[in-house]
């Protein structure tokens, strides 16, 4: 259930990986990536004491089929986060693949596939281009990303003239708010769902591939990386094209349940970064579990949930989230530094170990390893 | 050599200044108006100001190894606040600034706090901040709110010959002290170590704690001060003035834009306060030429890539006088890009 068990490497012995299952568990449920397990699962009993009918199955798969879109998106941000980077410009591409959706698609039924193509490689280029700036042009990710995100968003806007337009054909919509009829126990299972639950998978999958161990290795410190013989570049460019393509299957979803505006996925970046944070995943790269990312997504839609049935007036949400995001990472931040710490009983590291440094290498720090 | 190095930094970004001012100069010719006339001048360095004074507190936080994302709703805050304490009498002024400059202080002080002793990175802290803010903002003003003292509004028209307003004097003033408290005292030297390497520096026997506070809270009082201006010109309080103007990524997007190092360490005032100016004569030029206010976006994207492409490639093997010889170069040029994301990561 943490990060360790994802990213244990066979042949040597990391510390987190000794000992039975149930012991590794509770070891890794102190680590910020598991505790966004515990703390969504408070905040689920929490909206369970206040709303009982959140609890019966077909509310739930609903509630988990809104959340789809911003899970995913979270999922898309832990491949650039966790390689060192930022990507702002999520929300603009949300927008981006919406309006193209109304525009492109409209009442032909023929186009729903051709469309998906377009987006999906719509979604690559945006990607490829955030990468390419970063790496090759060598402009902070911050700076790129937020130029793609000010340069898209305005386009989509200039080309809309800020307004809803176009309406795409049902039967795209459904892949955003249909689901699966008539399914034993949770009546209808959502398509928004399965995407998400083919994406944790694939997510799961390239993480554990080499792909998802360089891009870890890489965010924890580039240089080493890169004299291990990574092609940092090309490795970041993935991360951001994974990042835009997760935006483009969150905006393909959220054409069904919001429908076509520019200003749909406003705001998604910083949700989805949030919710990468209260995942325990660490700002500036190297640390951190993919289900952590989309679990925190799914805490933090709890605690809307909650607070909408407390009744708080929806004002105060913002109050409430920057409160909850600070004293999780404050939390987390205390977690890792602790982990990081050589324990009195193993033997001593090179002395270098209990000195994490930032900016330079950083010896003695594993992938994964906390 | 050092000295060549770092007058380039600066000098290049003023070149590309140079560059658009020329540029812009022909397109606003070309609309049959003058861009060097006495109203436009005034327009521009009037638009410098507000995001002038945020940039120069965002560039102290970037330095030290920080990131401030609350400003537009600091200076939201501060505008209601000031507004609602001066309540349009000329009597109320000194209560309410000393008022609203005091709050953005606290709010910075808290902000300083998280990032130095609790170990959140300046990013979420900030972001958090934010949100309390616009939180309680949304929540306790709906709509414009109080009223500006005329004789604040009057500081808002006033300048010197006609030319100069006296939001970009302000500017200037803020300007110069930051850059002398960063060159010539101890607290600035101390910026410059803890954002270049928050852990050396404190194995040096600095004490990271209080730069990064100070930071903090010369950046909030600084958008403190930013939002007294826009209420001079304004005349009322707006809790959505601040989100409006996208005050947080702008600033940031200027600072590295003068050719600070997004990771911290590296940078200055003057390069910040070019940086400002290139947005401004932009914006500028783009509202003679009435270009489509979406459009303007596109167009301000392009330009924050392209002019940072253009130097950003170059910086990474320039540093401070200060640090000159003390690391070596090789690893700056491996490392300096690809590590942007990673400031002040809490150790």
């Amino acid at each position: 259930m943490s990060a360790t068990t994802a990213q244990g490497r066979p042949g040597r012995t990391l510390p987190l990986t000794d000992g039975s299952l149930p012991r590794r568990l509770v070891r890794g449920a102190v680590t910020p990536g598991g505790a966004v397990f515990i703390l969504a699962a408070i905040l689920f009993v929490a909206v369970l004491s206040a709303n009982p009918s959140f609890g019966e199955p077909p509310q739930l798969i609903r509630f988990i089929g809104r959340t789809a879109p911003i899970a995913i998106a979270a999922m898309g941000q832990y491949y650039v986060i966790v390689s060192g980077e930022f990507d702002l410009s999520m929300g603009a591409v949300i927008a981006t693949q919406v309006v193209i959706a109304g525009n492109y698609i409209g009442d032909d039924e023929g186009r729903v596939l051709p469309a998906l193509v377009l987006m999906l490689v719509i979604g690559a280029l945006v990607g490829l281009v955030n990468g390419l700036g970063t790496t090759l042009l060598r402009v902070p990710s911050f700076i790129v990303t937020l130029g793609t995100m000010l340069a898209l968003g305005g386009l989509v806007r200039f080309l809309t003239g800020g307004a809803a337009t176009g309406n795409p054909v049902d039967s795209f919509r459904e892949i955003g708010r249909g689901g699966i009829q008539d399914v034993p126990v949770v009546e209808v299972l959502p398509y928004p769902v399965i995407v998400l639950v083919l994406v944790m998978v694939g997510g799961v999958w390239l993480m554990r591939s080499p792909f998802g161990r360089t891009i870890i290795a890489t965010g924890d410190n580039p240089d080493a990386a890169a004299l291990a013989g990574a092609h940092v570049w090309w490795v970041k460019t993935r991360a951001f094209m994974l990042s835009s393509l997760s935006a483009t299957v969150a905006g393909i979803l959220l054409v069904g349940y919001a429908g076509v505006h520019p200003s749909v996925g406003a705001g998604y970046e910083f949700q989805a970064i949030t919710a990468v944070v209260l995942g325990g995943v660490v700002l500036g790269g190297g640390r951190g579990w993919i289900l952590s990312a989309a679990a925190g997504a799914f805490a933090l839609e709890l605690l809307f949930s909650f607070l909408n049935f407390q009744e708080i007036e929806s004002t105060w949400r913002p109050t409430v989230q920057g409160v909850i995001i600070i004293l999780a990472v404050a939390a987390a931040g205390r977690a890792w530094s602790l982990g990081r710490r050589p324990s009195k009983s193993s033997p001593p590291a090179p002395p270098a170990a209990s000195a994490p440094s930032p900016t330079t290498a950083r010896p003695g720090t594993e992938t994964g390893e906390i | 050599m050092t000295r060549a190095t770092r007058l380039d930094s600066t000098a290049l970004i003023y070149l590309v200044l140079v560059a658009v001012v020329a540029v812009s100069a022909v397109l606003t010719g070309v609309e049959g108006r003058n861009f060097f006339s006495q109203g436009n001048v005034w327009a521009v360095l009037t638009a410098m100001s507000v995001l002038g004074l945020i940039a120069i507190g965002q560039t102290l936080v970037i330095l030290v190894g920080s990131l401030d994302l609350s400003v537009p709703y600091v200076v939201s805050l501060a505008t209601v606040i000031a507004a609602g304490g001066m309540k349009g009498l000329d009597g109320n002024i000194p209560a309410a600034v000393v008022n609203t400059l005091a709050l953005c202080a606290v709010i910075g002080l808290v902000m300083g706090l998280l990032v130095s002793l609790l170990h959140v990175h300046g990013f979420i802290a900030s972001l958090g901040i934010g949100l309390v803010v616009s939180g309680y903002l949304g929540t306790n003003y709906q709509g414009s709110h109080g009223a500006a003292a005329p004789d604040l509004r009057l500081l808002g028209r006033s300048g010197i010959a006609g030319w100069i307003p006296t939001a970009f004097v302000i500017l200037l003033v803020c300007a110069v002290l930051v850059t002398l408290m960063l060159r010539h005292t101890r607290l600035g030297h101390h910026v410059y170590a803890i954002g270049g390497n928050r852990d050396v520096a404190r194995m040096s026997g600095v004490r990271t704690a209080l730069p990064v506070v100070a930071a903090h809270v010369l950046c909030s009082v600084l958008a403190g001060v930013a939002a007294l201006l826009l209420l001079s010109r304004t005349g009322v309080g707006s809790p959505t003035i601040g989100s409006q103007g996208r005050y947080d990524l702008l600033s940031i997007a200027a600072v590295v834009l003068g050719g600070t190092l997004l990771a911290g360490g590296k940078g200055s005032v003057v390069g910040t306060i070019g940086g400002v100016a290139i947005f401004a004569v932009l914006d500028n030029v783009m509202g003679v030429m009435q270009v489509n206010p979406f459009l303007k976006d596109f167009v301000r994207g392009l330009v924050i890539v392209l002019a940072v492409a253009v130097y950003a490639r170059r910086s990474v093997v320039r540093r401070p006088p200060r640090f000159g010889a003390s690391r070596p170069a090789v690893l700056d040029v491996v490392t300096g890009p690809s590590r942007a994301g990673r400031k002040g990561e809490s150790a």
